[in-house]
């Protein structure tokens, strides 16, 4: 039986076969519209390729380290992450792929091809994975359409496509997918029409831009927008954008292109093509009894259709949850690099500049209604970063897994978190807050009177050296004991960090090593894997990666010192009101606050362990808890558990971190931790950033560690396997 | 016991009930031996029953040393089982029935195994209690709890 199938024989085939995208194609090839030379290779080729490299057992593996409902996001992108790293490594067995690019030489030679998703199910009536799964366009050559064949496989596991699995409760293990292969028509206009407005049910909309499709479709090229009345094909409303940039095929795939001269003038279409395009939806929503989002081209002033797929209630526009975020987390390379721009030159200034006025004022000297409108004032401030944090910089963290998927791309590494190496050690806020607690360690552990008296909490004078530095340690980091991610807690000032900088001077300082291989080497390895030409694309994408990993913790940090000012300025209404002589005027004012009445509920209370309902040391102790590996090596140590702020500040050297997530503003204690468990999963996380820089083994996504371990039990981080076993009694 | 604890207890018993044979382990001089059992648990799970001919290794090993272990699991030889099985290992104290009390536990025994009735008679086969001191429980390939019984 031929693995590459022609579209006469699609329908025949089947659809279970040749997935939804190209039965779509092959019924509206019947019906005479104009589609593209159009091969499919259906889902029993991805199905023998899966079963004899035993691909599929590896999947299943990583697919249930732990039930797929525990699974965070960002766990699912790393289950992604590295599916897609087996099936980049996993060739295709040697007789299939000589069939195949035998196959592939005669339907397409040398020409380019268009590479896209065909899953079943994908596209009927009740689910639309549009945009979920992977396609390529401007492929040459068998070999390499075969690798991209093999990421539009791997698709089948992109995060995205098995968050909606999840929320549609799909069964991911039996998922399967068929490929369509397309000669790449060099489009002069292209676009995609929806035969409903998501948004009004009497409209149509109708998007089109120059060159091909792929800059509209990934949202980097703003198209020319129709919106037509759906009964007549009326045009209602046309809005024009900044036409400037086309996307064109390149060397090897596509690229952004300034647009000529007088095509920024005119529309890609004008009325009459306009009126042609809604005519052929309705014939193609006639068709399949449901109105249509089509993908279609120009060429030549002859209008071939790229694919259609119908509009469902389910799709991700209508969908009001968290689901459409997390999606749109997805950013092109172009995207990130304006995002860089924005966080890097007006963002992160902006904060620090904010922070540095709130730091000067005096809050001691205000007034309650002064005070009430700073409190109001900061609150505001902080409310607004809050914001922005979601908006833009969790969004451009993104830029490590851009990062990460173009090296595995080019470098198809075995550890599919080789490229990490090449993001650490780039100067990280938190790693400068640290050295500076060692620098003033170190000031404890060479002056023997500074530590005695310390240890009996004596506070050295205001212009004693160390004293100097503690207090400029604290302007510019704030208190740590209240920047935690608790909230409002600063219960400590000076002896908190003292009491942690006399535990830091106990041993000599940490060096920090850097994990993996020589950085130049991967480097140099990265690069080559390009063409010369690409080269400084290659080194533009480690330069984002890197920013983003920088930015990734530095931001938190940021946001942490403006939460610091306005709990400073909380703090400052608590002890007014607390305090029986204070001035009574505009003091009624000041308890109205939300932050000042509600302060006491947002701290979360300690939470004694039989509240938590914790196990009883008689009847179930966690033997092994499974989370993924985040940092290799093993290490072992007293099990410190992090429920409230004070957990933080007591802290002793060669302890193991183990909390839910670990906050920037809490890292200030790794270089005493002998390691890191969080139950919060994802490669991208903060306690694994940290505990990579100072090259401590790490664990992430461990469910429930919070419950099924003691606080003082005896643990062994393995970092390698993602284990960590608590010592129990003896057999 | 609590949600977490009785969420333990119940998995752990749905396997034993679940599964006929488990592999006793035993050792004498220093040599561990392994066998197969066909196993009964009573319902608290405090103890772990099965019979066996007093003729052999197993027994003669249990009566030298008393302390065993057996391991219950319900993989099926797939690969799947890696993730899907879950495994449990006894840990406790063995010893004859005798007495009064061999035909309760008996009755409990056979009511899982009525086809060892004759088996059960023979002069020569002895009925075995383990005393579980702990069991361990390992699921997805790598989670291990550890669950006490007795005080």
């Amino acid at each position: 039986m031929t693995p590459i199938l022609g579209i006469d024989s699609f329908i025949e085939t089947g659809k279970n076969q040749v997935g939804g995208k190209a039965f779509c194609l092959a019924r509206i090839h019947d019906q005479g519209v104009d589609v593209p030379e159009t091969f499919c290779i259906p889902c029993r080729v991805y199905e023998s390729y899966i079963a004899e490299t035993c691909l599929e057992d590896k999947i299943r593996l990583e697919m249930n380290r732990k039930p797929f409902k525990q699974m965070r996001w960002e766990e699912i992108w790393d289950i992604s992450l590295r599916i897609r790293n087996l099936f980049l490594t996993t060739p295709i067995p040697h007789i299939t792929r000589k069939t195949l690019a035998e196959l592939l030489q005669r339907h397409f030679n040398e020409r380019s091809v268009a590479i896209r998703s065909s899953a079943p199910g994908e596209d009927d009536e009740s689910t639309s994975f549009a945009g979920l799964h992977a396609s390529y366009l401007n492929v040459i050559g068998a070999d390499e359409i075969l690798k991209h064949v093999k990421l539009v496989w791997a698709s089948l596991y992109s995060d995205a496509a098995l968050l909606y699995r999840k929320e549609l409760g799909l069964d991911i293990h039996t998922s399967k997918m068929a490929v369509v292969l397309q000669e790449l028509i060099p489009s002069d206009r292209s676009g995609v029409f929806f035969g409903i407005n998501p948004s009004d049910a009497t409209e149509s909309v109708l998007e089109s831009v120059y060159g091909l499709n792929q800059g509209l479709v990934d949202g980097d090229i703003e198209p020319d927008r129709w919106i037509l009345q759906r009964s007549s094909g009326k045009i209602l409303s046309h809005i024009e954008p900044v036409r400037n940039h086309y996307t064109i095929p390149d060397k090897k795939g596509v690229a952004f292109a300034p647009l000529p001269q007088a095509s920024r003038q005119k529309p890609p279409l004008n009325d009459q093509e306009v009126h042609q395009i809604w005519k052929m939806g309705n014939k193609v929503e006639a068709l399949f009894n449901r109105p249509q989002d089509m993908e279609w081209t120009f060429y030549k002033d002859r209008f071939i259709m790229l694919q259609t797929r119908p509009i469902t209630s389910s799709g991700f526009k209508e969908a009001d949850d968290k689901r459409t975020w997390y999606l749109s987390l997805h950013r092109s390379y172009e995207n990130l690099k304006g995002l860089y721009d924005k966080i890097e030159t007006h963002l992160i200034p902006e904060m620090i500049s904010q922070t540095k006025l709130m730091g000067q004022v005096h809050l001691q000297g205000l007034s309650n209604p002064q005070l009430h409108q700073e409190i109001t004032k900061r609150q505001a401030i902080y409310d607004h970063w809050v914001k922005v944090y979601w908006a833009d910089f969790i969004p451009f963290a993104h830029g490590i897994r851009l990062f990460g998927q173009i090296y595995n791309d080019a470098v198809k590494p075995q550890d599919p978190y080789e490229f990490m190496a090449l993001l650490e050690n780039t100067g990280l806020k938190s790693v400068q807050r640290n050295n500076r607690l060692e620098a003033l360690a170190d000031m404890i552990r060479n002056d023997t009177d500074l530590k005695d008296s310390l240890e009996s909490v004596i506070i050295p004078d205001l212009d004693h050296p160390f004293k100097v530095l503690l207090d400029n340690f604290i302007l510019e980091f704030g208190d740590l004991s209240c920047s935690t991610g608790y909230g409002n807690e600063c219960q400590y000032g000076d002896t908190g960090i003292i009491r942690l900088l006399l535990e830091f001077a106990k041993s000599p300082p940490r060096k920090r090593q850097a994990s993996g291989p020589d950085i130049q080497t991967l480097q140099d390895c990265f690069l080559k894997s390009f063409p010369e030409e690409k080269y400084a694309f290659a080194l533009d994408v480690l330069h984002l990666g890197r920013e983003s990993y920088r930015l990734r913790d530095d931001d938190n940090i940021h946001l942490g010192r403006i939460e610091t000012r306005l709990v400073e300025a909380v703090q400052e209404g608590q002890s007014r009101l607390a305090d029986p002589d204070a001035n009574p005027d505009g003091l009624a004012m000041l308890a109205a606050l939300p932050a000042l009445s509600l302060v006491s509920d947002t701290i979360p209370v300690s939470v004694e362990p039989s509240v938590l309902e914790k196990a009883s040391t008689l009847w179930l102790k966690a033997r092994q808890v499974v989370g993924h590996p985040a940092g290799p090596g093993i290490a072992s140590g007293t099990a410190r558990l992090i429920n409230t702020p004070q957990d933080l500040m007591d802290f002793k050297q060669g302890d193991v971190l183990i909390c839910p997530g670990v906050d920037p503003n809490m890292t200030f204690v790794i270089p005493l931790a002998a390691a890191v468990v969080e139950e919060r999963g994802g490669m991208l996380i903060h306690g694994a950033i940290i505990a990579r820089e100072y090259g401590l083994p790490c664990i992430t996504g461990a469910t429930d560690i919070m419950r099924l371990i003691e606080p003082g039990d005896h643990v062994i981080v393995d970092g390698y396997l993602g284990i960590i076993t608590c010592k129990t009694r003896e057999l | 016991m609590n949600n977490k604890e009785k969420q333990a207890f119940d998995q752990i018993k749905t396997l034993l009930d679940s599964q006929s044979l488990g592999v006793l382990s035993t050792q004498k001089n220093d040599q561990p031996y392994a066998s197969l059992v066909a196993f009964a648990a009573t319902a608290n799970l405090e103890q772990i029953l099965f019979l066996t001919p007093n003729t052999t290794r197993k027994y003669d090993n249990l009566t030298n040393n008393a302390k065993v272990a057996l391991l219950i699991n319900n993989s099926l030889n797939q690969a799947a089982d890696i993730y899907t099985a879950v495994a449990v290992t006894a840990t406790g104290i063995a010893a004859t029935v005798d007495g009064l009390e061999k035909q309760t536990l008996l009755e409990l025994y056979l009511k899982k195994h009525p086809h060892l009735q004759v088996f059960s008679t023979a002069p020569s086969t002895a009925l075995i209690r383990v005393t579980v001191d702990r069991y361990f429980m390992v699921s997805r390939f790598q989670n291990v709890i550890e669950v006490q019984v007795t005080s």
